[in-house]
């Protein structure tokens, strides 16, 4: 790890003043990403910015039946607040199945956002790696890929966003609040992440010294279902191979709503914009069903090692929504 | 503030005149105050020091195991604040005005005659360790995880849509998922999760006789 100076912020303006004009800085929340790829020399601040003092750490109902979630709300807390449970069990359910007890008690919903890929190769020093050192190569493009990418990757790159709460966002149409040099802004979750394409180092549409305060969460219609489920190499703590995210609603067998994103698929939470049209408006018999899920993963092009994602997501989709249809 | 090239300013040497007087400390460096296991510590660190490397290395409180150092392993777990946490991902200078909890404070905290804390009995009852390195991980984490469950806080095998903070009851699945962030090498699972549930068991049944 590099020497480096310490701010602690007590307001965003504060935080923001500090990081400004520094491209060497690092906002700190609960660092259980950042501090780790500091150990490994991935990040090498010299500046951090510590904001886990900042007035962030609140959920807010919101007038027309929304959340207002803070940055620095940490995951365990959101996932065990009573609203969520109540309204988006698939956001408590997302939350719950990633990292551990302890980690979740210090990760907050911002840092979640932001974390990068655990691809091998991006923590490796010794291998190339376009997202670490654009330009070096993709050591995974044709190396060990079994938990790469197998949608909407390029040969610049080939790794997977590996949050589970920002897939449950996805599928919830939340929105990314931002502070910064220019302002305020917000920006849908499924916008917020990108695809690699020729520019892999750029995870976000994040700008330099932007801070996300907080995240959005609109109301969902009454008798919406929603769940989370995630397949993994051990039963507990481990990141996913595949996850689907699904919100539905139903009126007189009809679908009215839906909202359904994969995770350990892409670069970013994956929404399937095909399944949901497919769906949308239709008696979801479970012949509909699997072929809407089909006309998404149609687009797949998996690697040597990965081609198991796709019938693995397939499953996973068809089981989450046959049983969301079957219990409205 | 002055800029020093040496890791540490000679002058500000804990015990020295000018870091008596407060003096000025490199700008790589932060004077920071917390309790550990009851007892206040100021100190001066390198921004750099995680928290574990502030409780082994500079308190000498050497319980909480350096394993992976990565957050994979959980045997550097304490109680900050009353929750668990992984201690090798926290910077120190983070925790300035923190109360922080080790396996050596547990029985302190928690006992009055100074005899072990329930788990750490359970776990010699039960056998629950072999090497014992992740054991002190393994200990804090349990007592952190016992309050959470108390608390209501649901774990992903929880009815996660069961109504709010009703004490949630600890059956095997839900002990195997709570601590599946403090990893046994030697394979001691069945007998941490044994342990565990004895001070279920034992907490319920004093519950209801106070009742």
């Amino acid at each position: 790890m590099k020497p480096m100076t310490y701010v602690r912020a007590r307001s965003v303006e504060e935080a923001a003043a500090a990081h400004a004009g520094r491209p060497d800085a690092r906002y700190l929340a609960g660092g259980t990403n950042l501090v780790d790829l500091m150990k490994l020399g991935v990040e090498r601040p010299e500046l951090l910015v510590d904001i886990t003092r900042l007035p962030l750490d609140r959920v807010e109902e919101l007038p027309d039946g929304g959340l207002r979630i803070g940055a620095t709300v940490p995951n365990s807390d959101l996932a065990g607040h009573p609203v969520v449970r109540e309204r988006y069990p698939v956001l408590s359910q997302a939350l719950l199945s990633g990292a551990s007890g302890q980690l979740r008690n210090v990760a907050t919903t911002a840092g979640n956002l932001l974390q990068r890929t655990r691809c091998a190769y991006f923590q490796d020093l010794g291998k190339p790696c376009n997202k670490r050192v654009p330009g070096s190569g993709c050591g995974a493009l044709e190396g060990v890929n079994r938990d790469h990418a197998v949608l909407g990757h390029s040969e610049h790159c080939v790794a997977t966003h590996p949050s589970d709460l920002a897939v449950a966002l996805a599928a919830l149409d939340a929105v990314v609040e931002m502070a910064g040099p220019g302002g305020g802004r917000t920006v849908e979750l499924t916008e917020f992440h990108r695809l690699p394409q020729d520019s892999p180092d750029q995870d976000t549409v994040i700008r330099p010294g932007e801070l996300i305060t907080g995240v959005l969460l609109p109301a969902l219609p009454t008798g919406a279902l929603s769940r989370y489920r995630k397949a993994r190499d051990r039963a507990s703590y481990a990141f996913a191979l595949a996850s689907v995210a699904a919100v539905v609603q139903l009126d007189g067998g009809v679908v009215r709503q839906i909202g359904v994103a994969f995770g350990g698929l892409a670069h970013r939470p994956w929404r399937a914009r095909r399944t949901e049209a497919a769906l949308l408006g239709s008696r979801a018999t479970p012949e509909a069903l699997a072929q809407a899920v089909d006309a998404e993963l149609a687009a797949a092009v998996p690697l040597r090692d990965n081609a198991y994602k796709v019938s693995l997501a397939r499953d996973l989709a068809r089981e989450v929504l046959g049983s969301l249809i079957a219990r409205s | 503030m002055e800029a020093s090239d040496g890791p540490r300013d000679p002058g500000t040497e804990p015990g020295s005149a000018a870091a008596e007087r407060g003096g000025v400390l490199p700008p790589t460096h932060s004077r920071v105050t917390l309790r550990v296991n009851d007892t206040e510590h100021v100190l001066e660190l390198d921004h750099r020091t995680t928290l574990l490397d502030l409780l082994r290395e500079h308190l000498a409180l050497t319980g909480s195991k350096k394993g992976c150092d990565q957050g994979q392993c959980g045997a550097c777990t304490v109680l900050l604040d009353g929750r668990r946490v992984n201690s090798c991902l926290l910077l120190a200078v983070c925790q300035e005005g923190r109360e922080v909890v080790t396996v050596e404070g547990l029985a302190e905290a928690t006992v009055a005659d100074g005899g072990l804390h329930p788990l750490q009995q359970a776990f010699l009852d039960r056998d629950a360790l072999q090497c014992g390195y992740c054991t002190p991980g393994q200990l804090c984490s349990a007592v952190g995880m016992l309050e959470e469950a108390k608390s209501g806080q649901p774990s992903v095998v929880t009815d996660t849509e069961r109504p709010g903070d009703a004490p949630v009851q600890l059956t095997v699945e839900e002990i195997r998922e709570r601590l599946s962030g403090n990893l046994c090498r030697c394979g001691a699972y069945p007998h941490i999760v044994e342990a565990v549930q004895e001070v279920v068991v034992r907490d319920m049944a004093a519950r209801e006789v106070t009742a």
